[in-house]
């Protein structure tokens, strides 16, 4: 277990930040922590890189304990904080110099190591700049390399997307996969088609507790009983509602029927499905049979917005 | 509440110097990179010269008891705006967050970054060895009180730099961090000045906890034991207490 994160209860004063929350990160594993504004991710990843101490609860990174051995942690940890803070005034070479050597590395394996980063991360070109001239973009990678420049088994990625245009989102995220292939990373977003692009395993956190966990895909699957495929089909059945409707309500695998109307002799439908089953071929086979003209059959599944959607609002969140 | 690594750990700071060594020279090169550093070199220089042009054939042949007098109020002034920065500005910026969760200890931290600004101060002081250079050729100068003067000169201002890291540690403003910086600078240098105000039974406290008094002891040329020990104690002390506010971290 790379990262075991146990009861973390924090409170600022008298709110309560995050609430009890555990969870653990296989080595190896990209971690996508999503939940709304003032969710607890950001408290949470500053305890786990020992910016901060939990209430209480505590981590274990790598076998390190947060208390007992923050070095040891910070050692393993890369990190990029929320809105990737930077010295505007150091150009990109001398920053990464700096940060090489307060982890500890040494001038032999510095320069190596510093050169594989900056063609890595893209920045050769900008390697002599001070990073206040850099686009927000450049200086996201700024940060990532920081993040990465002593190999860490670990990164810590706050909102590595945030506020960059969509070509640079693009780019950053394919920079991660790259980058943390090999490593454990835990990375929090708001977008969730950034989960999906990256991660492996998504936990969303929403007032401070963990609502869920589990792969992209698990999630859609255990919230598929909204799912819904909308049927247009030709027949030639006078009366619609009486010799259609009940045999597509009747097929198995279909919780209910809406009638949508009708254009020409054509019909539309809108079956909600029975939680995790998929009715398409029953439909094709019944429409076959009765010797209707399927014209249109097409699911909408799940997406993982709406899953997001009902997880962070079913119990009222924060103002 | 205890934080992670707050632990003022003095013994491994001081095994492990290339923490300290890193951060003073990014702090030094961060001083050489802006007009901070010239500034502080021009206003440095500046006083001294106007000072000596209008005074030093006039007044006071060979001595340089005067530049004595005048460097500790320019302290006061200057140092405040030189050390302001030195935390308030990385909380600011939120690189504080960066840099303490490098794996190094906070004393390393404030170890590194008063050297930076005390080496800073001691740099500026240098151009003002020409005088006694000149003083020298000259005249007859006594070396004791120049020589005591100097080390005194350095001596106040490590201990004035350890209390603007102390005030800029306490707040994100560096405004804030300079107004308390010079407020304390100010209270050192007059503790010593204002004893009638106080009562009787405190005025050796008052008198002993005045920078000025000791200062002004050795540029005598008089090295005591108990001035020594007065500047590296309020020294320790103010860089400890840099140390756990450093260590605070609600935010
Ligand atoms: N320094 C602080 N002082 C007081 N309360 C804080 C502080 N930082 C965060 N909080 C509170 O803690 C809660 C969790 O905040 P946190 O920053 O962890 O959320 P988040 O999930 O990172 O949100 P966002 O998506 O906006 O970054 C919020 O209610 C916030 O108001
Ligand atoms: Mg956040």
């Amino acid at each position: 277990m790379a990262i075991a994160v146990r009861n973390l209860t924090k409170y600022y004063g008298q709110e309560k930040a995050i609430d009890d929350i555990s969870f653990d990160v296989k080595t190896g594993e990209i971690l996508g922590f999503l939940g709304p504004n003032g969710a607890g991710k950001t408290t949470t990843m500053k305890i786990i890189t020992c910016y901060m101490p939990p209430s209480s609860g505590t981590v274990d990174v790598e076998g390190y304990d947060i208390f007992d051995h923050a070095l040891d942690v910070r050692r393993k940890i890369g990190y990029l904080p929320e809105l990737n803070p930077l010295y505007l005034d150091m150009n990109v070479i001398e920053y990464l110099d700096y940060s090489a050597r307060l982890h500890g590395m040494k001038n032999a394996g510095i320069k190596g190591r510093m050169r594989e980063m900056i063609d890595a991360c893209g920045l050769s070109e900008v390697r002599h700049k001070d990073i206040g001239e850099l686009s927000k973009g450049y200086r996201q990678r700024v940060g990532l390399a920081q993040a990465m420049i002593h190999d860490p088994d670990v990164l810590i990625l706050d909102e590595p997307t945030s506020g960059l245009d969509p070509n640079q989102i693009v780019e950053i995220r394919n920079l991660i996969k790259k980058l943390g292939r090999a490593k454990t990373v835990i990375l929090s977003t708001h977008i969730l088609s950034e989960v999906q692009a990256t991660c492996d395993r998504v936990i969303i956190i929403n007032d401070g507790k963990i609502v869920a966990d589990g792969t992209p895909e698990q999630l859609k699957q255990d919230f598929r009983g909204t799912e819904t495929i909308s049927v247009e089909l030709k027949t030639k059945s006078a009366n619609v509602m009486t010799e259609v409707f009940p045999k597509l309500k009747d097929l198995s695998q279909v919780e209910s029927v809406e009638y949508r109307g009708q254009e020409g002799d054509a019909h539309r439908f809108t079956v909600h499905t029975a939680k995790g089953s998929d009715p398409r071929e029953q439909l094709f086979r019944q429409a076959v049979s009765e010797g209707w003209v399927l014209l249109e059959m097409s699911r909408k599944s799940t997406s993982l917005e709406e899953v997001f959607h009902k997880l962070t609002t079913a119990d009222p969140a924060k103002p | 509440m205890t934080t992670p690594a707050i632990k003022f750990d003095l013994k491994a700071t001081l095994k492990n110097f290339s923490n300290v060594g890193t951060i003073f020279r990014k702090e030094l090169r961060s001083y050489f990179n802006s007009p901070v550093a010239y500034v502080v070199i021009i206003v440095f220089l500046g006083f001294i010269e106007w000072f000596y042009a209008s005074d030093m054939f006039k007044v006071n042949l060979a001595t340089m008891r005067d530049m004595f007098t005048l460097v500790p109020w320019i302290f006061v002034f200057v140092v405040p705006a030189i050390t302001m920065r030195l935390i308030a500005e990385e909380r600011k910026a939120g690189t504080i967050e960066l840099l303490t969760t490098r794996p190094l200890n906070d004393a390393e931290i404030v170890l590194g970054k008063f050297l930076a600004a005390w080496a800073l101060i001691c740099i500026s002081l240098l151009p003002t060895l020409v005088h006694y250079i000149t003083i020298a050729f000259l005249g007859d100068i006594d070396h004791g009180p120049v020589i005591g003067g100097y080390l005194g000169l350095m001596l106040m201002a490590g201990v004035f730099v350890a209390v603007g890291l102390f005030a800029s540690s306490l707040t994100e403003n560096q405004i804030v961090a300079m107004i308390i910086g010079l407020v304390l600078m100010f209270a050192l240098m007059i503790l010593d000045k204002i004893l009638i105000y106080v009562p009787e039974f405190m005025n050796t406290i008052v008198e002993f906890i005045g920078v000025d008094f000791h200062f002004s002891n050795i540029a005598r040329g008089v090295i005591d034991s108990r001035d020594i020990i007065y500047f590296a104690s309020i020294l320790g002390f103010m860089l400890y207490l840099s140390t756990l506010s450093l260590g605070r971290r609600k935010w």
